[in-house]
This record gives C-alpha cells, structure tokens and sequence, in this order.
C-alpha cells in the first residue's frame, strides 16, 4: 500500500521477463550465441535474412523452455505455433521476429515467493513463449550513421508472463530472485542481467484496494532488480499523483531513466504498432511428444522450493537458513559439501557467516571462494576433533581466506594445535593467579566479574591455544580450593 | 546458328544421346549457348551464364567418358531467377536486388548440378513471381515464341505474354534454348506459361522440393517444380529436383521414386475425376471441346471418366489473393535497403526505407503488399486472414474427399490462350482470372501438371491440368503421359533457335 493524499492506493505489477536461453547455437539458425564476440562475427545468412533462407527450430531451445516451464510448475502445451511480429527496425533483418503469439510452448504456472515475514506467497504465470532476439543498432560509432550488430539476432529468448499478482516494487524484487533462480538452478537461462541475458518490462497501475484494475503502463527493457524496483516505485507514485490531481492515466509505453530515478513516456497506445501477428508459414506447429516431456520431468533438478524443505527436515535448519543456503544454487552446492558429514548447523553457520563476509569483502561469487568447500569441512573438522578451538578457528579461517592454504597446514606452521594437556594449562593458571595476587584478592572479596579476566590471561599465556573447557574446568577447581 | 538437330531433342534423348557418345556434353553446351543468344529477342533469359555452362559441360564429358555419368549428366537446363544461384546474380526480376550474388545455392539448383545438369542461365519472370504475364519485371516482358496464325491476326500481331510468372523459364524451353528449366509456382506460374508456350509444366506436391534459397513470395504456396518438353522430362528433373531437406521445415520426409519407371503407358481402370465447377463466364467454346476430348482420350486409354463437384472452387482465387499478398507482405519486409540490393539515401530510416522501396518494387509487387499488409492488419486479420485459411482448410477437405472417389482430376489449366502484351495489364481482376483453374492446387497443396493438347483457333497451344494426391506424382505422370501419346502435339512457335527443323 502507498499512502496518498487522499487515502491509501494498492500497486498492482505485472512482470514480462525476457530471459536468454542457454544454447550454443540460435533458435533458428545454426550461428554461435557467445556473448562479447566481434561484432556481425556470428551470423549466418538466416539470422541476415537473406532472400530464400529459411528457419529450423533449434529442438535443444524447445527442451530448454519445456524444461523451464515444467519448473514453473506450468502446463505444457504439446501443440504450439510460431507467428511472425511484423515490425521494420535495422536491427530486425526479416522485418519480422518469429515469437510466439496465441499458442504459447508453456501455459499457466506458478512462482512461490518467501517473504520477509516468513510467510509465502503463490505469484501465477500466464505464459511462457519462444521468440527470437533483436540484433543491436549502435549509434555511438558514427557521427551520423548507425551501425548494425547481427550476433543476437536470432538468439533464443524465453518470454516469461506474470499474473498481475504483484503488489510492491518489494515483491516485485523478490519475484525477479525467485525467477532468476530457478532458471539457474534449470541450467535455462543464466540470469546474467549486465549481460542482458535477463530483462523485465514491468505492467503498472494503481487502484483504490478493492476496486477494479487501474489503466495501466508498460516499462520497458530493465536490466537490474534494483532499477526494477526502482522504476515500479517511481511509477506507482507517478500514477497517484496523476490521479488524485484529478487527471486520469493514459495507458503508455514508458523508459526508465536510471540516472534521474524516473520514467518517460516512449509511445502512447495510439502510436503503438500493428504487428500484423500471422502463423510463420516456414514453420509448422510445434507438435511434442507427451513421452518426450515427462522424461523431462523426471530428469529435472531439484529447485529452490524443494531443495529448502529438504535441508529445514534432512539437516535441521530454521527456513530462514534454509531460504539463505538455497536462493543461489552454488551455494546450496557448497553447503551440502561442506555440511555433508558434520553438524550441518556449524556448516550453515561457518558458509552464511564468516564465508559469506569473506566474499562480500573480496566481492567474489562463491564459485570463485578462494576457500573450497573441502577446506570448509575440514576447518570444521578440527574443531570438531578439538585440534584448534572455535575462536582460533576464525583466525585459520582468515587465513585460509588470504593464502588458500589447507587449515591442516596453517595449523601446523602456526603452531595453533590446541593445547588439551591438562599439567600445563594448570601450570598456566598457577602462573596467572601468581603474577595477579591484587586481582586474586579482589575476586576473593566478591568481585565474581574477575573469573572472566582470569581465563583471558590463561589464553593469553597459552596464546590462545588452550581448550577453553579444560581452561574453565581447572580455573574453578584452583579458586575453590585456596 | 546452332546445330538444329541437337536443338530439336527431348531431354531424355539427349540424355540417351550423350551416354551413346552421338555427340558431347560440349556440342550440346555450344548449341545451346548459340540459343540463348539467338532468343534473346524474347528476353527469355536476364543472366545467361555460358562459361559456366562449358565449364560444366566439360566435367560431365570427363564422367562420361569415364562411363559413370550422372543422371542429368550434360543436360543444359535453364534456371528461374528466383533461385538463388551462388555467386550468379540473382534478382528476382526486381530492382531492389540490383547486383545480389548469393553466397549460397538453393537446394533444388544444387541437387540438378550433382546430378551433372549444366546452367545455361537465368531466367526472366514476374517481378518476386508476382503475375501471370511475366510483363512486370524490372528487366522488361518475356514475349511468348508463339504469334497468332497470320489468317487469324485480324490485324492483331502484337507480340504475346508467355504466361506467367515462369514466363522465361516457359518461353526459353518452347524456343529451344533449353532443353528444360526450373520454374516456381505460387497461383499457376509453372502451369499456365507451360500451357501458353505449349509445354509440360509440373508442380510438384507442396514439400516435394525443397524451397531453401528459392526467394520467397507466399511461403506456404510456392512450389519448386520443372518445365520441360515432354511429361517423361517432367519425371527425370522431378527426381533430380525432389527430396528430403532439413534446411526446409515444410520439405516432406518422403522417399523419391523413379518418376520415369512410373510411365507404363498403363491406366486402365483409373478413375479421371471431371469437376463441373471448372467453366467460367467468357471461357472460349474451344477450351470446353478440348477439356471434352481430352475426356475421350483418356476413356480411350481405358481410364473411367466420373463426373465429381468440388464446390468451393469458386472460392479459391479470392482465397488466394487473401493469403498470397499476406504473406507477401511479410516475406519482402526484409528488402529494405539495410544489408543487400538497392539502397536510396534518405534524411532519416524512414525515408530510407520508403524510397528504397518505392524504387525497388514495381506497381504489382507494391499492390500485394499493400494489400497483404491490409488483410493482416488489426481490425481486418479476422475478416479476411483468419476467414481465407478456413476456406482454404474447406478447398482442402474438397480434394480429399474427391480423391476418395477418382485417382485424379483433369482439368483445362487456363481459360484462355496467350494474351497480347499490355492487355490486362491495366485490370489486375482480368489478369488474376487467368489463374482461376490453377489457384485450387496450390491451396490445397495438391500435384498438378500441364501438358500441351491442342491449339486453338488462331493457332495458339493450349494446355489441359491433371491433379493428383498429394505426394502420388507417380500416378499423375502416367495419366499426363497416355494424355501426351493421344494428343500428339508436334506444333511448334514460330520463333525458335535454330529455325524450324
């Protein structure tokens, strides 16, 4: 809810996600998709729409979409058709792009969202389609001519289509994650959005809670969950505005504007195109096999939702850990590898603690962690084995952070065994309560607050390597003996 | 002046001709190049291509003499310029692919070159094979080598149209200066030429040829198909032409028979299907009487003449003109000046875009354009699009059911004998009638043939249509044969390279 000067206005969202199918070759022709190429160096003469060339559907980019929307939880449509989008655009060799219109590959599905407040919620997803990618204009490299970049034309888009079930710029971020991550854990779509493999057009409009759907606006092309958020907010507020001064919304096409954090108007409803949507006659209907699709099924990776019950009921973790550990498939990866074996508590807690500050420090991905998993695990080995103490852990670990060394290693070179010999952490003691005979007398007067200074001493006399039970155990035993 | 023997053969006797060594795939070649050049007052041909034809006729003499020659092995064929030749300019016949090379060939041209055909050239045609006159394109008329009979000019002998839009491909094969040619047809384009330069014209099943490298005009209607001299020429290019294309989605895994094997000369007891919706308003009485022998010829051969309706006939050319402009429309958005063919400079993309294309396309091809670009438009897709594939799924159904009762279906293939040059020209209606016995196979995706039966009063040919099941060429060639061996058209054009013989 956004309060407005006249009471209170709900936002109503609805996502369109261009997601890049992962694919060596286009959806139609046999040219490489690497991004970052030299420019017009991955064309072939269907993706330049050459006169008398013709499509054939990529049958690995029809798997890659029925994989996704059986991820989606959707219905799989065995029967579906390529229709040509008429538009004329340089960037658009064949004056058409071949997407999919009335019958998409994928119908109705659903996204669950995890909320802040621990509670879920269910987003629907209207479609899934196949269409190809534009080409690029660049009009930075001439003064007065633009130039034409072929390598992403043709490349394999899914388009994916939500319910208007949004109701914030929050949960609209959220939704984004949820997707994102789900593609990648598909192996469908690598989310990369600086690379524009993920892009969003966001549907906004506003509405007194209870009433009908406002009118609403399109925002075109984002390419960040947080300029998505972002733009929503600026809009559902633009919006308001616009209506409680009395006006009314005038459905439009609008850009975000990143650097002033504000939408414009690109074209109105009455300048939009006619793109003359017709059945590709070089195409005939998509037509899957029903045995083809449930093998599919069964070969599907487990996906966020699934893969969080199961470390909350298999490893003990609270949801919240769970939710952390899953959201990235990486690192739900390197969880189980390090978790695997030991207390999956202590391995949540070592990954979303100091391995998760260690990486935003370096600002690495986890796959880049300059600790490996087994590394991980054996940290958490020693001390579990009680060969180092948990607070000296955290230094191996900082090291091991810094040198990539094994935490065996750094234990040995540094000395930091832990000392568990019971004569020389009483010698240790003895020593301490020696040299500290004023300290010794206060505590005796009462001052119960000194134990903790004494066991500090110890571990410093000890360099820290003293088992801190053994430490306590013995320090109680000599001040209630004398 | 060419060796008039070797002009004068079939393409199955020369083929024969060739492997006896009677003459080489040289001689055949030079005369043959001699033609074109001969013929060009017809303009039959945009881009002949001789020292590609000797060079090709000198590796099939080497695989000959080998003795392991090919299947068209030094046969000269000419191609219609709307296949994509590799680094032969291809143009469509149309100014906006002024100077095109193709990097590529298309497969159908492909498949006849590793069959040892030789390319004598490209032929002219109805700009994107868009007419039924081959009077639109950018390089200028096709005339038809055949004239009126001087005592039926009434003073009337102004040069004909060859039909259209294989017009070239048509008039080149009636002058012998080529012993077959490719065509394409959309609404009749192979068909009706054939049947106005006195020919054999063969559309093939939709999916039979592969249309990769062909350029497109109505994807869904264009069919690769081979004009020659004689039905059994028809069945050696078929098979030469014909099969399996992955690079096509609409291409029809189906094996390739031999066509030829198929000419037993044997129909008895086939069943000819006779549809009494084939008379048009205006249609000469000489056409009906032919159609009426043809009937009787082939009830001589022992075949059952049965009188069947197809009743939504009517329908088909308004259903045509609905979705071959639509897709036309779609199909030549990508001649806009950006990567290939014509360009004019403009002050913005937009101008760009509207002068290269008002300089690049001729009046007809802007007239299906627009209004292809009408019938799809938001509004008016459901009135006419979406109605025009109903009725063409009902123009379908009509076939099938009709070949529930016949094995095919004989026809006459236009309602009319070559027109002059200029005529229809300013009545597009006048001129899309003329594909009204045409159109129906095309939409239905059905074979179809044309062979010369007749001529008609002023002395010009005459063509009869034989229609068949989809991917049964077989059958219709052998009808279309016996329908040959009655008719005995040995008439010839009054213009034809190397004289009459």
């Amino acid at each position: 809810m956004i309060e407005g000067r006249t009471g209170a206005w709900e936002t109503v969202i609805g996502l369109e996600v261009h997601a890049q199918v992962v694919s060596k070759a286009k959806l139609f022709s046999g040219a490489a998709t690497d991004f970052g190429a030299d420019t017009n160096t991955q064309v072939s003469p269907v993706d330049a729409a050459f006169p008398g060339m013709l499509p054939v559907i990529n049958r690995f980019c029809v798997e890659q979409a029925v994989r996704t929307g059986l991820g989606l939880a959707a219905e799989i449509r065995l029967e579906s058709v390529f229709d040509r989008k008429n538009y004329f655009y340089p960037d658009l060799p064949p004056g058409y792009q071949i997407s999919q219109y009335q019958q998409p590959v994928v119908g109705h599905g659903r996204v669950v969202l995890d909320m802040p407040d621990g509670t879920t919620r269910e987003i629907g997803i209207t479609r899934l389609h196949l269409e190809q990618d534009a080409g690029k204009s660049l009009h930075d490299q001439h003064p007065s001519l633009t130039y034409v970049d072929l390598n992403r034309a043709g490349v394999a888009l899914m388009e994916i289509v939500s319910e208007p079930d949004l109701r914030s710029a929050e949960e609209a971020g959220i939704y984004l994650r949820k997707l994102r991550s789900i593609l990648r854990y598909l192996g469908t779509c690598d989310g990369n959005m600086e690379e524009g493999s993920l892009r969003c057009d966001c549907n906004v409009s506003v509405r007194r809670p209870g009433e009908p759907y406002g009118t609403r606006c399109e925002i075109k092309n984002l390419n960040s969950v947080r300029y998505v958020m972002q733009a929503i907010e600026y809009e559902a507020r633009r919006q308001i505005e616009v209506i409680e001064e009395g006006d009314a919304i005038a459905q439009q096409t609008r850009l975000f504007d990143s650097r002033r954090g504000v939408t414009r108007p690109m074209r109105s409803k009455e300048e939009a195109h006619d793109y003359r949507y017709f059945p590709d006659p070089d195409l005939l209907p998509l037509v899957l096999d029903p045995e083809w699709v449930a093998s599919l099924r069964a070969d599907l990776p487990e996906l966020p939702d699934m893969k969080k019950a199961r470390f909350v009921s298999e490893y003990g973790l609270s949801a919240d850990d769970a939710g952390v550990l899953v959201a990235e498939k990486e690192t739900a990866l390197f969880f189980e590898r390090v978790a695997t074996g030991r207390d999956p508590k202590a391995a949540a807690n070592w990954v979303m603690g100091d391995l998760f500050g260690a990486l935003n420090r370096l600002g690495v991905a986890i796959e880049r962690s300059p600790v490996s998993a087994e590394q991980l695990g054996s940290l958490i080995d020693l001390i579990a084995d009680g060969t180092i103490s948990g607070r000296l852990a955290k230094d191996v670990f900082a090291d091991m952070v810094a040198t990539g060394d094994d935490p065996a290693a750094i234990v040995e070179a540094k000395g930091l065994r832990q000392l568990t010999d019971e004569a020389a952490i009483a010698s240790a003691i003895d020593a301490v309560l020696a040299a500290q005979p004023d300290k010794l007398a206060e505590y005796r007067g009462g001052r119960d607050k000194l134990y903790g200074f004494f066991v500090g001493q110890v571990m410093r006399a000890t360099q820290g390597k003293a088992n801190p039970t053994l430490v306590n155990e013995l320090l109680k035993k000599k001040l209630a003996a004398e | 002046m060419s060796d008039p023997s070797l002009l004068a053969l079939t393409l199955a006797e020369a083929r024969d001709g060739l492997v006896r060594k009677s003459f080489s795939a040289r001689e055949l070649a030079t005369a043959y190049n001699e033609a074109v050049n001969e013929i060009e007052p017809l303009n039959a041909y945009v881009t002949p291509t001789p020292e590609r034809a000797l060079a090709m006729a000198d590796a099939a003499d080497h695989r000959l003499a080998k003795g392991e020659a090919l299947p068209l092995d030094g046969i000269p064929i000419a191609v219609k310029d709307l296949y994509c030749t590799k680094g032969v300019l291809t143009t469509a016949a149309s100014h906006i692919l002024n100077g095109f090379h193709p990097p590529y060939e298309s497969t159908v041209t492909d498949k006849l070159w590793q069959s040892g055909a030789v390319m004598l050239g490209k032929t002219n045609l109805d700009e994107f094979a868009m007419g039924s006159s081959t009077t639109t394109s950018y390089y200028g008329p096709v005339e038809n080598p055949w004239r009126r009979l001087p005592e039926h000019q009434m003073g009337d002998n102004r040069p004909l149209v060859p039909g259209g839009s294989s017009g070239g491909s048509a008039a080149a094969v009636a002058a012998r200066a080529a012993l077959a040619a490719t065509g394409t047809d959309t609404g009749g384009s192979i068909r009706q030429p054939a049947s106005f330069c006195g020919i054999v014209g063969l559309k093939p099943t939709y999916g039979r040829c592969s249309r990769w490298g062909v350029v497109a005009y109505a994807s869904s209607l264009d069919h690769p198909g081979p004009m020659t001299h004689t039905v059994r020429d028809a069945a050696i290019m078929l098979r030469a032409m014909a099969g399996h294309d992955p690079k096509d989605s609409t291409s029809a895994p189906v094996p390739v028979p031999d066509f030829e094997a198929a000419l037993t000369g044997d129909i008895r007891g086939l069943r000819v299907g006779i549809p009494k919706e084939y008379r048009v308003d205006g249609m000469p009485a000489e056409i009906e009487l032919l159609w009426q022998q043809g009937v009787e010829w082939l009830r001589d051969s022992g075949a059952e003449p049965v009188d069947i309706s197809l009743p939504l006939t009517k329908y088909a050319l308004p259903t045509y003109y609905i979705i071959a402009p639509a897709e036309a429309s779609s199909n030549l958005a990508r001649y806009d000046g950006v990567r290939f063919g014509l360009r004019v400079e403009g002050n913005s993309l937009e101008e760009m875009y509207e002068l290269t294309r008002a300089a690049g396309f001729g009046a007809e091809v802007r007239r299906r354009v627009l209004i292809g670009t009408y019938v799809l438009s938001a509004g008016y897709y459901d009135a006419y699009y979406l109605k025009a594939q109903r009725v063409r799924t009902l123009i379908r159904r009509d076939f099938v059911n009709a070949f529930d009762q016949v094995d095919c279906i004989l026809t006459p293939t236009a309602p009319s004998a070559a027109f002059a040059i200029g005529d229809k020209s300013e009545d597009p209606i006048a001129m899309y009638l003329n594909d009204v016995f045409t159109v129906p196979a095309n939409l239905a995706g059905m074979p179809a043939i044309s062979l010369p039966a007749g001529l008609s009063g002023d002395g010009l040919p005459l063509g009869l249509q034989i229609t068949g099941r989809a991917f049964d060429e077989e059958t219709l060639l052998r009808v279309a044969e016996v329908l040959e061996s009655a008719a005995q058209f040995r008439h010839l054009p009054s213009f034809v390279a190397g004289g009459k013989s």
